[in-house]
């Protein structure tokens, strides 16, 4: 019998671009044309100013873990020990993911490590951004 | 509000608590509500108002038989029972109502009769939390405390001693779930649920429910019960979302609504003789110490760790035992509500002797809400 899957997010027409973005392998954030602050999650607004007059740009990827729990309990979808962490990306927004590429330890995960996104892919529709350790 | 000018003159939580597998959530709503119509003398009929959370105020009032002048629904997680208590003092001052009972009843443990649907795949929790296998508050409500740890200089034993002396003050309360006094190295060496936190520093999953009458102070003296004043409220909410909260070291939601009650009470640090903070987990208490202004920065766990909120320090805290050790349904706000009510009365299994004020503070969601609630056994 096959594992459950994770739970799928189901996009909404204010989030299609970010997950489009995903699925080509581009982590797509928000930016405020009236005040320049990035944001997450998406919304057709700025949360600072409420300007609708917003742009989606391409991010860079990379950012640095700033907080995580390490679940001991099953889960749907994942096997194991698994850490769900919230980076913060350089473009300064915070974002709730999983780490790749490395263990799941405390020893491994040290705050403020440098990671960059990877995308695993769901289904046709969804990739996950996922984050893993930068090399070198 | 004036200060002092609503008073509670009903209080009870349910007959029993922790498993009433006999029991529907609504049942546990009514349990409640009839014991506390029962401690003041009152029947439904004298209700004019409900709030609850966990059943809608339409449900309650059409099964305890109430007819209502006015209703609040508002259910924003564990602290609503203290934004309801806000809510009411302002409806009984608008002269919108002049009874108003307040209910909590929930099968957190039976699970018999809930009816909460699971979070939408659409909603941006949904999206942007759920498939990174966000699985129940322990793996929600903890995350920022790694990051407090690393800012802070926290350390995971003085993580543990919140939860060692919350035992000492379960072991003083008769209906406590857990009495058995435990240790630091007890605290550590329990299960890992979600590093960095064991089972230990977890709340307990219990059936129960609490309920208060509210009514205006002049009103007060007719009753049998020691009224108890509500001198300041406050309330607030921040996000839904664990992952953008503001500061992982602060609850904004308990930087707005605790000093709003202090402002409204009128007063100081100094004169609060007895306080709850809503612990679901054990840093909880942590960041409300600081929050409101108990202690500075990265202070409260030293504070913990240096018995001030023990049995006999300088500010009793969570003297029922809190969620950790005494019960905790789901939304623990009405019992810690309950228990500065007790205090207050003077009728705690724990009392703090000549306690006159209490400072009662909650949680909603995961740092998602608060309230604040000031009570006083003195009427201003
Ligand atoms: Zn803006």
């Amino acid at each position: 019998m096959a594992d459950p899957k994770r739970p799928r997010p189901m996009p909404t027409p204010e989030t299609k671009h970010f997950w489009d973005g995903t699925r080509a392998g581009e982590l797509r954030l928000q930016r405020c044309d009236a005040c320049a602050k990035v944001y997450f999650p998406p919304r057709p607004f700025c949360p600072a100013c409420a300007s609708q007059s917003v742009s989606v740009f391409k991010a860079s990827g990379r950012g640095r873990l700033f907080s995580y729990v390490i679940n001991h309990r099953p889960a749907p979808g994942f096997t194991g020990e698994y850490a769900i962490a919230v980076v913060e990306l350089d473009e300064g927004p915070r974002m709730m993911s999983n780490i790749t590429g490395c263990p799941q330890t405390p020893e491994a995960l040290v705050l403020d490590m440098p990671l960059e996104v990877t995308f695993e892919t769901m289904d046709d529709e969804i990739s996950l951004p996922l984050f893993r350790p930068v090399q070198g | 509000m004036k200060p002092g000018s609503i008073a509670i003159v009903g209080a009870a939580e349910t007959t029993r608590l922790g498993s009433i597998p006999d029991m529907s959530n609504i049942q546990l709503h009514a349990d409640s509500a009839l014991n506390a119509l029962r401690d003041c003398g009152l029947t439904p009929k004298d209700i004019d108002g409900v709030a609850c959370a966990g059943e809608s105020p339409v449900n309650m009032a059409h099964y305890l038989g109430i007819t209502p002048t006015w209703v609040d629904g508002t259910a924003v997680g564990g602290c609503s029972f203290m934004i309801h208590v806000r809510h009411a003092a302002a409806a009984i001052s608008a002269g919108l109502c002049k009874t108003v009972l307040i209910t909590h009843g929930e099968a957190g443990k039976s699970r018999i009769g809930i009816n909460r649907p699971p979070q939408p795949p659409s909603t941006l929790i949904g999206q942007f939390e759920l498939p990174y296998g966000t699985f129940g508050p322990p793996t929600m409500f903890t995350i920022p405390v790694l990051r407090y740890m690393k800012e802070r200089g926290l350390t995971h034993e003085q993580l543990a001693m919140v939860a060692v002396i919350q035992r000492e003050w379960a072991a003083r309360n008769p209906r406590a779930a857990f009495r058995d006094p435990i240790t630091v190295d007890d605290v550590l060496n329990s299960r890992m649920i979600a590093y960095p936190f064991r089972l230990l520093q977890c709340c307990l999953v219990t059936d129960g429910g609490g309920a208060l009458i509210l009514t205006s102070a002049d009103r007060a003296q007719d009753f049998p019960t020691r009224p108890v004043y509500i001198l300041g409220t406050g309330e607030s909410v921040e996000t839904p979302m664990i992952s953008q909260m503001e500061d992982f070291t602060s609850s904004r939601a308990f930087r707005v609504a605790g000093p709003a009650a202090f402002k409204a009470a009128g007063i100081a640090h100094k004169d609060v003789d007895h306080l709850m903070i809503y612990d679901a987990f054990a840093h909880l208490p942590i960041y409300g110490l600081e929050d409101l202004g108990f202690v500075g920065r990265g202070e409260a766990a030293q504070f913990i760790w240096e018995r001030n909120t023990s049995p006999g320090g300088k500010l009793p805290m969570n003297t029922n035992g809190g969620g950790l050790s005494y019960t905790h349904t789901g939304m623990y706000g009405m019992f810690a509500l309950q228990e500065s009510v007790r205090q207050m009365r003077g009728t705690a299994p724990a009392q703090v002797a000549g306690a006159k004020i209490s400072v009662c503070h909650g949680v909603g969601g995961m740092f998602a809400a608060s309230g604040t609630i000031i009570f006083s056994n003195q009427r201003p």
